[in-house]
């Protein structure tokens, strides 16, 4: 289980889904390092679930091909794949107890006794629910029964582990913490993750790369940074944090909020756009402001409440302020 | 909390005057029944002592309970296929399947009878045929035996083999399949290791149904064993009405009621009724 595992790299070609008529996934291609964090971001109905199925075999492709370490595993069972996953909803065992649903993928390898239960103490130690090994899945919490979950699928040392929102029934306190111990667990044991989820900030602050989706197809891929800072069209701007969209010269650019500078007075010379303030909310560690410019376009400023003492008041009129590389011209559709 | 679950729970405000209905219609008769079967026609323990006594009696009780328990592996066997099928085909299928199912349930059991009788008889429809075609020289013997109480029986319990298993089957996740499938198991390992035991709630609660109502079984001994196959039912209604010995009655029906009930303990020794019954473990 420690030693870094030699496979785990993926290569999605052309891969299609089609129910009856209805294309859930249309033509699909991605390539999947070893060890790598991926996370496919998307709106609810996008084809993230319809697409990890097909990978852990549970669904067949349509069109196209899957291959692990560029051998295909298209016409291979779910149950030959040795994909580890980890399901919406969690799907533990109810009538096993924590010890027998992490050691059941080697019993049923018929692996010797004493190797399953080593292995299911590291699994124990890796999620810390040693103390919980003797209790029944109904007498877990949502996020003891997520860290089953993970453990279970990662027992049997898979070379990819593919979760489906794995964080969604859990509280956004919680999800924080389980975040932080999937990135400590994903970087300790090396394995491939692909990991769906429809929330952005969990793939900002997770992910090595981000795969966007849309209507069954692929938007956008690059790293948090890249999609943040370089996003391709208003989708994934809008999609992936907060954006204004300006319109300038018949081009459309994307303005994040917190790129803006506010300053309260007209007229001051490098002002781009200015007009009155027409709402403000306080988040605690920022501000958001509202701008209604003069142009009828309302325009979101976050403003960094500690370090801009000048108070700004609802009504005011102000000057709006943005370096050039600031706004990010953005592909039309 | 100790307080609220010491004090009445509303529930029971509702259904007090069904239950007090219930009570003395349905102890009362059965307080009596008791009652008859340890005084009638002297009082003591006659009635019971009976049984070793009498070989006859015995070989009854035997043979009700041979045929209940044939009836009851079949049924629940061919019902646990049935629900199976029902639960992982698609749904327009699923209709059709449910609707034979009840429309089988509304059939009154003498209809039912009676076409077993037409079809499986000696001059039935199945025997006719294979004779036509030469396949046979005699009749084969389906009816007026202990094998035709059987067909009958399966055939009348099937469905209510049935429906306890589909709303088990129902109830699980199917993500919970497809994980064992994802963790490397085979169709059987699955099948031995998941889903019986998940299913096993709904098996036993069929098993218990099938049981006991087979027990009480009247009609379908009574025309598809042709009188040679004499259960325990039939028996009593004989000394109920034409030898007129009502304590011997009492003590089987009584004899009956103590087996049915025994059955319902040694299974809350192994499981909680209420999950039997589609109650909740916690
Ligand atoms: N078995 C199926 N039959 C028909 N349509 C399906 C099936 N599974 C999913 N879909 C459709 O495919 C689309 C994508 O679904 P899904 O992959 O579950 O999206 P996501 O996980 O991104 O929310 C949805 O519109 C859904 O209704
Ligand atoms: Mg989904």
């Amino acid at each position: 289980m420690a030693e870094p595992l030699e496979i785990g790299s993926l290569q999605i070609r052309n891969v299609s889904k089609i129910f009856g008529t209805f294309k859930a996934v249309s033509d699909v291609s991605l390539n999947v390092q070893k060890g790598e964090f991926l996370t496919l971001l998307g709106p609810s109905g996008s084809g993230k679930t319809t697409l990890l199925m097909m990978l852990a075999g549970f669904l067949d492709v349509s069109e196209g091909d899957i291959a692990l370490d560029g051998a295909s595993i298209a016409g291979v069972p779910a149950e030959k794949r040795n994909f580890g996953m980890v399901f919406q909803g969690y799907a533990l065992f109810p009538h096993m107890n924590v010890r027998d649903n992490i050691g059941y993928a080697l019993s049923v390898r018929n692996r010797a006794v004493a190797e399953i239960e080593a292995c299911v103490d590291e699994m124990l130690d890796l999620v810390q629910l040693q103390q919980f090994a003797d209790r029944k899945p109904g007498q877990l919490s949502g996020g003891q029964q997520q860290r089953v979950a993970l453990a279970r699928a990662l027992c049997f040392a898979p070379p990819v582990l593919l979760l489906d929102e794995p964080l969604g029934a859990l509280d956004k306190k919680l999800r924080v913490e389980v975040q932080e111990q999937l990135k400590v667990i994903h970087r300790r044991i090396g394995t491939t993750f692909i990991y769906v989820t429809h929330d952005q900030e969990e793939a900002l602050s997770m992910s090595d790369r981000i795969v966007i989706m849309r209507d069954g197809a692929i938007e956008q891929v690059g790293t948090p940074k890249e999609l943040y800072e370089r996003p391709k069209n208003k989708f994934t701007a809008s999609f992936l944090g907060k954006s204004n969209f300006i319109h300038h010269n018949d081009k459309v650019y994307a303005l994040r909020p917190e790129k803006i500078d506010l300053i309260v007075g007209v007229d001051h010379q490098d002002a781009r756009m200015n007009g009155t303030v027409s709402s403000i909310t306080y988040f605690g560690s920022m501000q958001r402001v509202i701008v209604d410019t003069k142009e009828g376009q309302k325009i979101e400023i976050d403003i960094d409440v500690w370090r801009n003492a000048n108070e700004v008041k609802l009504g005011d009129a102000v000057d709006l302020l943005w370096a050039d590389e600031a706004a990010v011209e953005l592909q039309m559709g | 909390m100790q307080t609220f679950n010491r004090s009445i729970h509303p529930g029971w405000l509702i259904i007090a005057p069904l239950l007090v209905l219930v009570v003395t219609l349905y102890l009362g008769p059965i307080m009596n029944i008791l009652w008859l079967s340890f005084t009638d026609p002297e009082p003591g323990l006659g009635n019971y002592a009976k049984l070793g006594e009498s070989d006859a009696l015995l070989r009854i009780v035997w043979t009700t309970v041979r045929i209940c328990i044939v009836t009851t592996l079949f049924s629940v066997g061919l019902g646990y296929s049935i629900a199976y099928a029902m639960v992982h085909c698609d749904q327009r299928q699923k209709n059709y399947m449910l609707t034979l199912l009840l429309v089988s349930f509304w059939i009154s059991i003498l209809v039912r009878t009676f076409s077993w009788l037409m079809l499986l008889g000696r001059k039935g429809l199945v025997n006719g045929t294979l004779e036509n075609i030469g396949l046979i020289a005699e009749p084969i013997a389906f009816m007026r035996n202990e094998l035709g109480v059987l067909i009958g029986m399966i055939h009348y319990m099937i469905p209510y083999a049935v429906l306890p298993l589909l709303v088990s089957m129902q109830s699980i996740d199917t993500r919970i399949m497809d994980a064992s499938r994802n963790l490397g198991a085979s169709g059987s390992q699955s099948f031995l290791r998941i889903y019986l035991p998940l299913t096993l709630p709904g098996l036993v609660a069929s098993t218990l149904l099938v049981f006991i109502l087979s027990l009480g079984f009247y009609v379908t001994p009574a025309v598809l064993g042709g009188g040679k196959v004499l259960m325990v039912a039939e028996y009593i209604s004989v000394q109920l009405l034409v030898t007129l010995k009502w304590g011997t009655a009492a003590m089987l029906a009584a004899l009956m009621l103590f087996g049915v009930l025994a059955m319902l303990w040694l299974m809350s020794k192994f499981m909680k009724l209420s999950t039997v019954f589609g109650g909740t473990t916690r």
